[in-house]
């Protein structure tokens, strides 16, 4: 741990939140003389990425100067009035449940920023779409920081306007359509939240308030069972859509097909957990009655998008399906985002890390993954299997080498391989459903469990047969469907450099899982007393 | 014209000559003998607000006669400077919670309050009227409307608006209501010739009279049953009615109420808004939109928490329905609006401004619910602070509707596709104003007082209306936010111009308004600092108001 005083911790926090905004506001302007660059375009894309990176500067000294003997304690919390009307405040903090949460989305909004600094999507000004996926990194880190109820609603609703303009304005085929898909779902979803989050804070014991610490201390004291249920269901709903869980996740494989290959990564590497997040910071610790009567349906609900997920993803990897490769990574997030929540609703510790870490390990594997299929449609001009695949298969082995390797590598990471970083997620959340929490059915969580088990089967069969369809095959096929797919030109400079991080930390998190549990783990004690295991 | 005259000058007189024959007692703040009680100080200060509107209306009016056709501009200038003076006018009364115009007998009793309520209600209407104001100095000119006529009567109406907030017996509401809207049919039907306008016109007329009547008999069924005009002592009485007027009083109370639901544009009073802002010149539609919305709620506020709280399980539940209703009738009105609709942009504003309506209606019907007197006036105070974001929201709305309009006359939701290309400032303000109208970052001043109103629901229990309200932020959320993101497209061809129509050219021959400009960036100013510093508005919701 490096020695930082308080004051430049809670500094470096709020900077890092605020940094984005201005950030934001700065690329809209003008370029300063000095700083032009060789045009206006390139200059705004490396604004986009000093910024970035100074975040991602800042967050790596938070994580330094974190205390990791005490993970379970608020730190780095700076709070101060906002609108005292509503009881407001302006409230930040990162303990070990959010931490690494905070730091993913750093490094992959600076991967994105970096990836696009060599490789902008087709669409219009880049100026705009520096400032949108500023504005959208803040709302995001803003998410993992605030601990005011209404501040994290802010900050939950802030991402939709950037992520809607980056998919409309910049995205492919369907676009539109999508774009509206996944804002008015997630919006409907928010709203109902914000009526749920409000019950929670306008009845709590003590009077009214909106503190998350307070909230998850109190671990839903004073607040009766009908309550608990009604704020539950309320937020769980929002949450859900959010996260997604089957079966209101029909515009995520939109929106990912839709995004452009920067939106899909943080859309799924980031966006995604906000939902997940909220369940184990606001749900489980602060209407733990509501968490315990929704708990049995939400592991379902979870295991049918396990089992929903890897079947949609095997009928697309088929020959003849004309399945796109990015709907299919988008349809294995739906899976894999269901052992996250299967992981939640076992309320033990075990699960809950479980599904921490997998959040985590989804965000790295699925990050790199839909990085690797953007760059793919961007060299062969389609992310058709059937076109990529020909007869034989699309033989990336051959042609490109280092690109078909670190596919592979993404493919089998994804499916849980041992010694990757997929895997601890999944066993970990299957472990918790084995013995869930009291008061829980065990049979029908052992039942869920090894349907969970099923999924993971499930999973390694469409992801090999994406390597077998994509990685394998002749080289020197006679006929490929595309021209492009004659030669595949190999991974690039900035290409190596924006996915290298994602595949070492891929390893890194694999082999010394130790190092991500040690820091969520006696927070998530902290969040769940009274749970044994 | 001239009843809204008479009307007036019977307003400012009324509490003086109501309260003549009292004979004897000493006025509320005076030490000042008065012969047999006959004469009453009036604390001036404390009405100066609507006394200087009605006062430089009259001025503008008389000014009319004299000045030559050239120059008529004054008169707007005249006008705004007035707006502006009354308005300032409010900085003495701040924390002074003056009363004038008491019962010589009972000085608690008063038909002029100027508490915070009336302060902030006052500032509202003052400030929506100055900015309806700044947007018709353009349009005055542009349409050929007559100036001193325009003027006098957006002069009398701000004033009466002015004065019903502070009214706090039934008469001064009734009268005060009437100087509001009197002069506003006469707006609406200002443009001479045209066929839609005086249509709208005669619309608005007809349903707002039927209302008046209706209320009329209400107040009169209230009076038989209690005796008394004055809100205050209404209220006391009302409990302890004889239970053979019973039915009386219960009639007269939803009579009078369904007055102040037609001003409010509460379903089913709402069909006129559509046809009266489309054919209203659009700063008359501006001002209806926030005025006239503002005056109907604090009258609504005004009859419901301090006459009729003991009828609060009568008028409750209907106003919690209405306000269901309300909203989504709007909301689906302004969803079905085809782009392609000559007029589309303010017939979506004005279904719009319905939806809004509902949610406004949502605190004053949770006020009902409060276990105490305190939690009722939180209640309306998110009602208040709700009206203060949308006033200023809408306003710049409008403004960029105006300026849109002056260049594309049909007034067409199509014609703002690629706005951002052609007019970046007024682009980025509507998007501006519309997201904070769907209450979605970066508006966050629409945000927090939707959550203000959820929050009041909430916290009265009214879970389902809660429910409904939260499906119908989502149905406004689809057409604002789409309406935004036509102002960024441009990707796609421009929509085609109709036959002969002049949409889409080059608007060379309109000069560009410095005034227009000003103000868009003033309302979009405005509501930047609130999205900042939402304690600014939101502070009414935790303060007592009365």
């Amino acid at each position: 741990m490096l020695p930082v005083s308080d004051t430049v911790m809670q500094g470096l926090l709020v900077a890092a939140v605020v940094l984005p905004l201005l950030g934001a506001a700065a690329a809209l302007l003008p370029a300063p003389p000095g700083l032009r660059g060789s045009g206006p375009d390139q200059a705004v894309l490396r604004h986009g990425v000093t910024v970035t990176g100074a975040v991602l500067a800042a967050t790596v000294v938070l994580t330094l100067g974190f205390d990791h003997d005490n993970p379970d304690a608020m730190q780095a919390e700076s709070s101060v009035s906002w609108i005292p009307a509503l009881g407001i405040r302006l409230h930040f903090g990162v303990d070990g449940v959010s931490l690494p949460l905070f730091v993913l989305t750093a490094l992959l909004t600076f991967l994105c920023a970096l990836y696009s600094y060599f490789k902008m999507p087709a669409g219009p000004r880049p100026q705009t779409f520096v400032a949108l996926l500023l504005v959208l990194e803040c709302g995001t880190l803003a998410t993992f920081a605030v601990l005011d109820l209404m501040l994290f609603f802010l900050a939950f609703e802030m991402v939709l306007i950037p992520m809607y303009f980056l998919i409309a304005r910049w995205g492919g085929e369907g676009r539109g359509p999508a774009a509206w898909k996944f804002i008015l779902y997630t919006l409907l979803g928010s709203v109902v939240m914000l009526l749920g989050l409000l019950v929670v804070g306008l009845n709590a014991q003590g009077g009214p308030t909106f503190d998350m610490v307070e909230l998850a201390e109190a671990h839903g004291a004073g607040l009766s069972h009908t309550t608990q249920v009604v704020a539950a269901l309320a937020i769980g709903l929002g949450l859900a859509v959010k996260a997604p869980m089957w079966p209101l996740h029909s515009w995520l494989p939109d929106a990912h097909t839709a995004a452009p290959t920067v939106g899909s990564v943080l859309l799924a590497g980031v966006l995604l957990k906000m939902g997940t997040y909220g369940f184990v910071r606001i749900l489980l610790p602060g209407v733990p009655e509501g968490a315990e009567t929704f708990a049995p349906y939400l592991a379902a609900f979870a295991v049918v998008g396990i089992i929903y997920g890897s079947l949609a993803c095997l009928a697309l990897a088929r020959r003849g399906a004309r399945g796109d490769l990015k709907r299919l990574i988008a349809y294995s997030s739906v899976g894999h985002m269901g052992f996250v929540l299967l992981g939640i609703a076992t309320l033990t510790h075990t699960g809950v890390n479980g599904a921490l870490f997998a959040n985590i390990a989804h965000g790295l594997i699925t990050g790199l993954l839909f990085f690797l299929v953007g760059a793919l449609k961007d060299r062969t001009g389609t992310t058709d299997m059937d076109t990529l695949a020909g007869t034989s298969g699309a033989a990336l082995y051959g042609k490109a080498p280092r690109f078909g390797g670190l596919l592979a590598f993404g493919a089998v990471a994804s499916l849980g391989l041992p010694g990757l970083a997929g895997f601890w997620g999944e066993l970990l959340a299957l472990l918790g459903a084995y013995h869930p929490a009291g008061g829980l059915s065990r049979p029908a969580f052992l039942v869920f469990m090894a349907l969970g088990g099923l999924g993971t089967l499930l999973t390694a069969g469409y992801m090999l047969i994406v390597v077998r369809r994509v990685c394998m095959g002749d080289p020197e096929e006679p006929r490929p469907a595309l021209a492009s797919l004659r030669t595949v030109p190999d991974i690039r400079g900035y290409e190596f450099a924006a996915w290298t991080p994602l595949a070492v930390l891929t390893v890194l998190a694999g082999l010394w899982p130790a190092a991500l549990l040690g820091l969520t783990d006696p927070a998530v004690q902290h969040l769940l007393p009274g749970v044994t295991r | 014209m001239t009843s809204a005259t008479a009307a007036l000058q019977q307003t400012l007189q009324h509490g003086a000559v109501q309260h003549i024959p009292g004979g004897g007692a000493q006025d509320a703040s005076a030490t000042v003998p008065t012969a047999g009680g006959l004469v009453q100080s009036v604390d001036w200060t404390a009405i100066a607000p609507p006394v200087i509107t009605a006062f430089v209306a009259l001025a503008v009016l008389v000014a009319d006669l004299f000045l030559a056709e050239r120059h008529k501009r004054l008169l707007g200038r005249l006008s705004l400077a007035g707006l502006a003076l009354a308005g300032l006018s409010l900085i003495p009364l701040i924390g002074e919670d003056r009363t004038t115009f008491c019962l010589t007998d009972d000085p608690g009793v008063c038909s002029y309050v100027a508490d915070p309520f009336t302060l902030v209600i006052q500032l509202l209407v003052l400030g929506g009227a100055l900015v309806a104001g700044l947007l018709s100095l353009t349009a005055v000119e542009d349409e050929g409307l007559p100036a001193g006529e325009f003027w006098f009567l957006l002069l009398s109406s701000a004033a009466g608006a002015a004065l019903l907030p502070a009214s706090r017996d039934l008469a001064t509401l009734v009268v005060a209501l009437e100087v509001a809207s009197l002069p506003a049919f006469a707006l609406v039907g200002l443009r001479r010739g045209e066929r839609r306008s005086s249509e709208a016109a005669l619309k608005f007329f007809l349903s707002s009279v039927t209302a008046t009547a209706v209320m009329l008999m209400g107040v009169s069924f209230v009076y038989a049953a209690t005796g008394s005009m004055h809100l205050a002592t209404v209220a006391e009485g009302l409990p302890a009615t004889d239970s053979r007027l019973g039915t009386l009083a219960t009639t007269g109370v939803a009579l009078t109420l369904v007055g102040f639901a037609f001003k409010t544009a509460a379903v089913p009073f709402h069909f006129w808004v559509p046809d009266t802002y489309v054919g209203a010149p659009l700063p008359v539609a501006a001002y209806l939109s926030v005025v006239g919305k503002a005056v109907g709620f604090s009258g609504l506020i005004l009859v419901t928490l301090r006459a009729f709280p003991s009828y609060g399980d009568v008028w409750g539940p209907v106003l919690a329905v209405l306000a269901a209703l309300t909203m989504t009738v709007g909301n689906l009105g302004a969803l079905r609006q085809r782009p392609e609709r000559s007029r589309s942009a303010v017939r979506l504003l004005a279904w719009s401004s319905v939806g809004q309506a509902g949610y406004l209606l949502v605190p004053i019907a949770s006020a009902a619910y409060a276990d105490s007197a305190r939690d009722a006036d939180r209640a309306v105070g998110s009602t208040v602070a709700y009206a203060l974001m949308y006033g200023v929201v809408n306003l710049g709305a409008f403004a960029v509707a105006v300026l849109v309009t002056r260049t594309s006359p049909e007034g067409r939701l199509a014609d703002y596709r690629g706005l951002m290309a052609s007019r970046p400032l007024a682009a980025l303000c509507l998007g501006f104003f519309l997201l904070c109208l769907a209450g979605l970052p970066p508006g966050i001043v629409g945000l927090f007082a939707k959550v203000t109103v959820f929050s009041a629901a909430v916290d009265a229990d009214l879970g389902w209306l809660a429910v409904v309200m939260a499906v119908n932020v989502v149905i406004a959320l689809y057409y604002y936010l789409q309406w935004a993101a036509l102002l960024f497209r441009t990707d796609e061809a421009p929509a085609p111009a109709p036959a002969g129509g002049a949409v889409g050219a080059p608007a060379a021959h309109i000069a560009p308004s410095g005034v227009l400009t000003a103000t868009i960036s003033g309302t979009a100013v405005l509501g930047v600092a609130l999205s900042g510093a939402p304690q600014l508005f939101l502070r009414f919701a935790d303060t007592a108001l009365f």
